[in-house]
């Protein structure tokens, strides 16, 4: 009995089958030109302008086994919406799914039903993320119990990752959410994701809203989680030192679309794609003397029912010239660094632009 | 002073005391102990209904008894406590014979409302789309209608008797019932919590029940419970049109018209089944309003 209670790392034998059918070397997640446009009427109630808001636009990346992948952008580029995609809680417009090897709802692919099962959650909200009806037991109980597993077993598994994340089960089981804290109800949402044995975390802006010293203790939660567990993360934040703590890779989203992705150590030291650079320095610097006044970026992003030509950063680019409005940037590996692709006319070259390097 | 200031995230904390397990109902049984008012309404509404229960066993006389001595007795007369009406027979105990219809058309058709409107409100506001427009633009064309006329229309369409009064309210109680069931389904189904239910790839009905249901049904309930004073004064007022129960049987709507015609000899007799209507209305109403504060999980 005591062992079930006992906070130390345990690893559990898993009670959902599942197996790590591609092996090591295969990608966690392959995404190719995901895609999803929400339309919208604009004008009178007839013939108004039928158009769309692009919120992901032909996004593609990977996503190693047991990596983080930090997913950063300003609000409104689409990160939750493509967030949503990755589990189908949003179906796509475009574009394929490949987990594991095994592209989704595709017929001899996997189900979205057994996407979701090894494919969990954690949302921004801790509130709104939990039932205020149903004690938090229940509420991380309820994933297993609908996939199966019997209604005693669950509530025992509950109890047990309960005290894996840090809540006591004979204090907390019986709770109400109203009764928590924002960070003990972060704490239960992690513990109902990890109820569902997942092999691929996606946590949206999971930790944005608690206060600093709860938001550390949220993250260490995490890192060992992530090691006991063998998971995988992708972590959406705005909040570019807590990317850089967490992630191995950074992928940074403009306007739907991706514009940089690279090892965190490497994307930090070396951004490459302007917007990149002006989000990394507007970081408020420690030294106060090396304070900016000046804000990084001028202005808003321009509204995504109605992008610029060409590439979608220019109106906001220092670097900006002809060839930006008139040729969209395609994603491209830096020449002197593979695994860093950047989609930017100056940093690729033979692009027409009079930055591009000599090829 | 300043290194005061530091602070420490302590590991852990000294063993609390284990929550008690106290449920969603055992906190609404609390709070409710706590409101007086709404306890002296339980109590009230919780005697109206066993007298009309047990009328036969606590009835002073036969309620349908005529006597042509004993025609508007006033109130107090020795043998009739509350006097005779306009055919000699008894008050009292038409009263609490009457309480018996007047309940149940109280109480029937917001049940029907509620099981109907609740099941269509429940289906559009999760579905939302085609499902929903379908239902709610129904529902609109009855909203049309001011309830009373509607009731009126439908009973006066279908003739006089119980069953239409029945058929009548629960027809004029569907479409508010299910707009609020529609209105609080919307807001829960785009809460984050039916979002993670969906992710862990769990069965539609399954999230309904679960997630959906029991956050739904609170608002709803407590709406409900407030109609039912509406459908005793609408079921009451049809008996007074005569479109409700027929003469001898006894219910306080009816009781209520057939006295009007003496309200000038006997003012006493005449205004005691409108109190008995007033009174009850006012109890659900109030009931119903102590029962949305101590329902409120958010205290």
């Amino acid at each position: 009995m005591t062992d079930t209670l006992s906070l130390a790392p345990k690893t559990s034998p898993r009670t959902l089958p599942v197996d790590d059918r591609g092996g090591p070397r295969q990608p966690m997640l392959i995404v190719e030109d995901l895609k999803k446009h929400f339309p919208i009427k604009t004008g009178g109630a007839f013939g108004g302008l039928r158009t769309s808001v692009k919120a992901v636009d032909g996004v593609n990346f990977t996503v190693a086994k047991r990596e983080t992948l930090g997913v950063v952008g300003e609000s409104g580029c689409g990160k939750s919406t493509m967030a949503r995609l990755l589990s189908h809680l949003i179906t796509p417009d475009t574009g394929s799914i490949i987990f594991d090897g095994e592209k989704v709802g595709a017929s001899g692919g996997i189900s979205v039903r057994d996407l979701r099962r090894q494919m969990q959650m954690v949302f921004q909200d801790s509130y709104s993320s939990l039932n205020p009806r149903l004690p938090i037991v229940d509420s991380i109980a309820f994933g297993p119990k609908a996939n199966g597993v019997k209604g005693s077993v669950a509530r025992a598994r509950a109890e047990e990752i309960l005290g894996l994340v840090g809540l006591n089960p004979r204090q907390f089981a019986r709770r109400y959410p109203h009764q928590l804290s924002g960070g003990q109800r972060q704490r239960v949402n992690i513990a109902r994701a990890l109820a569902m044995e997942p092999r691929l975390v996606v946590l949206d802006e999971a930790v944005s809203a608690l206060d600093k010293s709860v938001e550390a203790q949220v993250l260490n939660l995490l890192a060992r989680l992530k090691e006991q567990f063998e998971l995988t993360y992708i972590f959406i934040s705005h909040d570019l030192n807590v990317v850089q703590y967490i992630s191995d890779r950074v992928l940074v989203m403009y306007l739907g679309q991706v514009v940089e992705i690279g090892e965190v150590d490497e994307l930090y030291a070396r951004p490459s794609h302007p917007y990149t650079e002006a989000l990394l320095s507007s970081r408020p610097s420690m030294d106060p003397a090396r304070r900016r006044t000046e804000p990084p970026l001028a202005g808003d992003p321009p509204n995504p029912v109605n992008l610029p030509s060409g590439c979608r950063f220019r109106t906001r680019c220092a670097l900006a010239e002809e060839v930006c409005a008139k040729v969209a940037p395609v994603l491209t590996p830096l020449p002197d660094s593979p695994t860093h692709p950047v989609a930017c006319h100056a940093r690729q070259p033979g692009a027409g632009h009079s930055l591009s390097p000599a090829a | 002073m300043t290194d005061a200031t530091v602070t420490t995230i302590a590991p852990a904390r000294p063993a609390a005391p284990v929550t008690p397990a106290q449920g969603y109902w055992g906190g609404v049984a609390k709070r409710l102990r706590r409101d007086p008012l709404t306890l002296i309404c339980l109590g009230v509404i919780l005697a109206i209904v066993l007298a009309a229960v047990f009328a036969p066993l606590i009835s002073p006389a036969d309620p349908y008894k005529t006597s042509m001595m004993a025609r508007l007795k006033p109130v107090g007369t020795p043998g009739h406590f509350l006097g005779t009406d306009e055919l000699g027979r008894d008050m009292l105990a038409r009263l609490i014979y009457g309480g018996r219809i007047s309940l149940f058309t109280g109480v029937t058709p917001v049940v029907l409302a509620t099981l109907i409107g609740g099941v269509l409100g429940l289906a559009a506001g999760f579905f939302g789309g085609l499902v929903n427009t379908t239902i709610m633009r129904t529902m609109d064309v009855f909203y049309a209608f001011p309830s009373v006329l509607l009731a009126v229309a439908i009973s006066g369409a279908l003739g006089a008797g119980l069953l239409n009064v029945l058929i009548a309210l629960t027809v004029v109680f569907i479409p508010p019932i299910c707009r609020i069931a529609e209105s609080v389904t919307t807001q829960a189904r785009a809460e984050d919590y039916v979002e993670a239910a969906r992710a862990t790839g769990a069965a539609t009905w399954r999230i309904i029940t679960v997630h959906v249901l029991p956050n739904v049904m609170g608002p709803v309930f407590i709406y409900a419970s407030s109609l039912i004073s509406v459908s005793i004064v609408i079921a009451s007022g049809l008996s007074f049109l005569g479109l409700g129960v027929s003469p001898p049987q006894a219910d306080w709507g009816l009781m209520l018209n057939t006295l009007r015609q003496s309200i000038y000899i006997a003012p006493g007799q005449a205004v005691i089944p409108g109190i008995m209507i007033f009174i009850t209305s006012m109890c659900f109403n109030l009931m119903s309003d102590g029962l949305r504060g101590a329902m409120d999980v958010k205290e």
